[in-house]
């Protein structure tokens, strides 16, 4: 019996996600507010709908009170965090609020159902890092010191990096991390932060070739202490972003150009150079070859996107748990097997959807500073999707990087919700500025 | 100072971006969407999904049928629930159906996903999952015919070695014989007898697929083939006196058993399969020219097969000694070949140059006998040009009209092929071998035969084919 109910909440919770989807991109069509308020209630009711749903079946799964008092919470929380967001911030961008939480939806879900005891710690990570950048978009609105500290941004950032290079755990080859008390944290996920803070700050002040030259040294230090710690997801998502940056500040298709063709050769330098680096490529060509080693975790990934389909094998009917770091690197892949590629498809095109609002927010802002760091981080955000989800289902190689929101691990997490703060913050300024501006016209 | 001055030009840049962004993703997505609908079934019948053995705990394993929809394999389920895999024909298609229960191989192996997948009408899959019943996986039809498995089988009898039919048009395999056998239904209690250390027999092995043979003089006509290409004007003039010995330097190469063959031209020295003549033939060539041949035939390399297979190997090459290219000219020294490969060459020669792809599953259908899926030929490409092909196909009719393939000399049907007896360890008796198909003039079906340790193959492997060829064309 419980069969049938997986199997018809599989299709219901497609059938859900697949709406919430489409209202996303819907919500372009509406300029007047009440439109847009209409479809971001509607996509408030299908995702509590589906969140309903999973975890019925989690609940009927596991048998485990825990879970129920557990959804109980998710839901006060998300709850809250719409609710609050929307009294305190009277201009904010409802969708990217709503985006962030569906993304939390599904990585609670997928959670929930490898480890429960590690969903409830990623939850109270995520309560507190919401709480915590709950203040972002109201510093953001007051403190315009933050353009004036571009050094400030650069060492610390590029210090942060070197010790982890130097002192940071060791985990599947890379040093991505310190140990603090009992915390591992991934300095990388802030100074990515940083990092678009400083390049802003910098072509704010001017984009003559001097500043390029220095701006461009610094920035390709932070590559290179990346590459050192071989944590090449990083260090691509910098340099793309560093170089789509450049090109939005100068508008210099020669610097374009000049940085692609490097990038492309140190590509095949950092190939010929590190046998980590010709490994991935490698489990990418032909994972088959090497099964039982290098091609593992990929063969694993596929053999659970494959088996699941387009509709999914339901949730706890598949066996996500084969594939090595299934919740942090390959968690797509877990998704794809339980709930379908359907539902797969949906999340990326959510997180394509934050990736535009983000963009919409970097198109109307006056400012250049401002302009580039919503560009800068909307560009960072969406090149670790690619990195991690093109990973998964092998087609790109394998970076190690994680799914914003949906991974495992709180550092990510906490940074992923500043990144979010930020920008919310941008798109509030912007909006009480077109209201005071209209009623000074008035 | 907020304000700053409006701008163009980054905004232009970020749509630039905005758009490049969403054309990578719709470019992932399309690649997801595809492997999804047309790669995803290929990728996950592995045996290295752990995922396809939990769908047996849904789903009652199908069955396993021939081309005629005979029972090759199917499960019973007991009283008590529990299930069992059953061989009705025993050992007969061991090695071609393979079996389950101790890992998976043959077809068992290779249809494995589709066996495990029920395609039953909804409601009837609804009401089992109510009732927590199993519902009952889709059948495979193979291609294996039970008639010519059986026919090849008996013929070859307790002898060792392997058979391979096939049809050269299309590449569908009709039998697969590989002896010593095992028969999967006792497979549980014969196991450990089976793959003791002691047992030197390897029941286990797939002779036709993973048992590497030296080709014997069924290489001439990879070594024919090569002195066409670099003699296309002049090869019918080539002549050979041969008296049994051919000396060269401190080397000798012997014909079979020392007969002499005398005068010969080279349609004679194939049919004849002249060593002494081979042997001339090889020094005239480039080694590299041979070596270069053997890998775009498939030596060294994989071949477009879906069962397991062990690769044919060729090592001479470009600077090779007397010794090597006398050896290797008439199929012996180091080249080692599988009977399926030696099928796949036959074949091409019989499909006027081109390999098709061999394949054993016909087709899906669900427990109501509706198809759900077909397979269809495939090429795999020109092995040769169809005038090699004719020249070839025309060379072997003469081994059987005039040479040594008297054996399958029959009016009531031509027969076209090539006879090898390959020697292995000196003392001991050749492995015989016959590869060929019928009609010469339209070829339906292609028979490669290989007897081990059994002697010539003119009068040991063509009798086997020529009783699968009677029994195929009997109908
Ligand atoms: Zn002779």
């Amino acid at each position: 019996m419980v069969n049938v109910i997986i199997e018809v909440s599989k299709y219901l919770m497609i059938l859900l996600m697949a709406v919430y989807t489409y209202l996303n991109f819907s919500y372009f069509r509406y300029r007047e507010e009440w439109g847009q308020k209409r479809v971001c209630r509607r996509q408030n009711v299908a995702m509590f709908l589906m969140h309903f749903v999973a975890y019925l079946i989690l609940y009927l799964k596991s048998e485990d009170e825990r879970v129920a008092l557990f959804y109980l919470a998710q839901v006060v929380f998300l709850g809250a965090y719409i609710g609050l967001y929307q009294i305190f911030y009277r201009n904010l961008t409802r969708i990217l609020v709503n985006n962030m939480c569906m993304l939390l939806c599904v990585s609670w879900i997928m959670m929930t159902r490898l480890s429960l005891d590690k969903a409830l710690r990623q939850f109270v990570i995520v309560a507190l890092a919401a709480l915590v950048t709950w203040v972002i978009p109201f510093i953001m609105d007051r403190v315009w010191q933050l353009s004036r500290i571009p050094w400030v941004y650069a060492f610390l950032g590029l210090a942060c990096l070197i010790i982890v290079w130097m002192v940071g755990n060791n985990s599947y080859g890379a040093q991505l991390s310190v140990s603090m008390g009992g915390f591992s944290l991934q300095p990388s996920e802030f100074v990515k932060i940083s990092f678009v803070f400083f390049v802003a700050t910098m072509f704010y002040r001017s984009v003559d070739f001097r500043t390029v030259a220095v701006t461009t040294v610094m920035a390709a230090a932070h590559v290179l202490v990346l590459v050192l710690s071989k944590d090449l997801g990083s260090a691509l998502i910098f340099f793309v972003t560093y170089l789509s940056m450049l090109f939005v500040a100068t508008g210099n298709w020669f610097y374009l150009l000049a940085g692609s063709l490097g990038g492309c050769g140190a590509s095949v330098l950092a190939y010929g150079l590190f046998v980590h680096v010709r490994t991935r490529v490698a489990a990418w060509r032909n994972p088959w070859a090497d099964i039982d080693n290098r091609g593992y975790q990929i063969t694993q990934s596929l053999f659970a996107i494959g088996t699941g389909g387009w509709f999914g094998m339901g949730l706890f009917q598949g066996m996500p748990y084969k594939i090595p770091v299934v919740e942090k690197d390959f968690v797509f892949a877990a998704i794809s097997e339980e709930l379908g590629g359907i539902f797969a498809v949906c999340v990326l095109l959510i997180c394509l959807g934050c990736f535009l609002q983000f963009m919409m927010v970097a198109v109307r802002m006056q400012a250049l500073f401002y302009k580039l760091i919503a560009f800068g981080l909307g560009m960072e955000y969406i090149i670790q999707v690619f990195l991690t989800v093109g990973g998964v289902i092998k087609f790109i190689p394998s970076t190690g990087v994680t799914l914003p929101l949906i991974s495992y691990g709180g550092s990510s997490a906490l940074s992923t919700f500043i990144m979010f703060g930020v920008v919310q913050g941008l798109y509030i300024l912007k909006r009480n500025d077109e209201e005071d501006y209209e009623e000074s016209e008035a | 100072m907020k304000k700053a001055r409006p701008d163009a030009q980054p905004n232009k840049s970020i749509l630039f971006f905005t758009y490049l962004i969403a054309g990578v993703f719709a470019c992932m997505i399309g690649y997801f969407g595809y492997f999804l609908q047309f790669r995803g079934e290929n990728v996950i019948n592995n045996s290295y999904n752990a995922r396809l053995d939990r769908f047996a705990d849904r789903i009652v394993r199908g069955e396993l049928l021939s081309n005629d929809g005979r029972v090759l394999a199917r499960t019973d389920t007991g009283e008590d629930g529990t299930e069992r895999r059953v061989y009705p024909y025993g050992s007969l298609f061991a090695h071609g159906i393979g079996y389950s229960d101790h890992g998976k191989t043959g077809l068992e192996s290779l249809a494995n996903f589709y066996l495990l997948t029920s395609h039953i009408n909804l409601a009837e899959r609804t009401f089992n999952e109510l009732s927590n019943v199993k519902n009952i996986g889709d059948n495979v039809i193979t291609t294996l015919d039970v008639d010519l498995q059986q026919a090849a089988s008996d013929a070859l009898g307790e002898r060792r070695g392997a058979v391979v039919v096939m049809e050269p048009d299309t590449g569908k395999v009709l039998a697969v014989v590989s002896k010593p056998g095992f028969d999967p239904n006792t497979l549980d209690s014969d196991w450990d007898a089976l793959i003791s250390g002691d047992n030197t027999n390897a029941q286990l092995l797939n002779r036709a697929f993973q048992g590497l043979y030296p080709p014997g003089s069924t290489f001439k006509i990879i070594i024919m083939l090569e002195y066409i290409r670099e003699n296309p004007d002049t090869w019918r003039d080539f002549t050979f006196d041969c008296d049994g010995l051919y000396e060269q330097g401190e080397y000798t190469i012997s014909c079979y058993h020392g007969n002499a063959h005398g005068h010969q031209n080279l349609e004679q020295a194939f049919a004849n399969s002249c060593n002494g003549a081979f042997a001339a033939l090889g020094l005239q060539m480039s080694p590299g020219g041979v070596h270069d041949l053997a890998e775009q035939l498939l030596f060294n390399g994989e071949l477009p097969l879906s069962l397991a297979y062990s690769k044919s190997s060729f090592t001479m090459n470009e600077g090779a000694d007397t010794w090597e290219i006398l050896q290797t000219s008439i199929g012996q020294g180091n080249t080692q070949m599988t009977p399926v490969h030696n099928a796949m060459l036959t074949a091409a020669i019989a499909n006027g140059g081109v390999l098709m792809k061999p394949y054993l599953v016909e087709r899906v259908e669900n427990a109501a006998g509706e198809e759900i899926k077909r397979f269809l030929p495939e090429a795999y490409g020109n092995l040769l040009t169809a005038a090699e092909a004719d020249t070839l196909a025309e060379l072997m009719r003469r081994v059987v009209t005039e040479g040594t393939g008297s054996a399958v000399r029959t009016d009531a049907y031509e027969v076209a092929g090539k006879t090898g007896s390959a020697e292995f360890e000196y003392g001991r008796e050749t492995h015989a071998w016959f590869t060929g198909f019928a009609p010469a003039e339209d070829p339906q079906i292609v028979v490669t035969v290989v007897v081990e340790e059994a002697g010539s193959g003119g009068q040991v492997a063509a009798p086997v084919a020529r009783s699968i060829f009677d029994t195929y064309f009997a109908r």
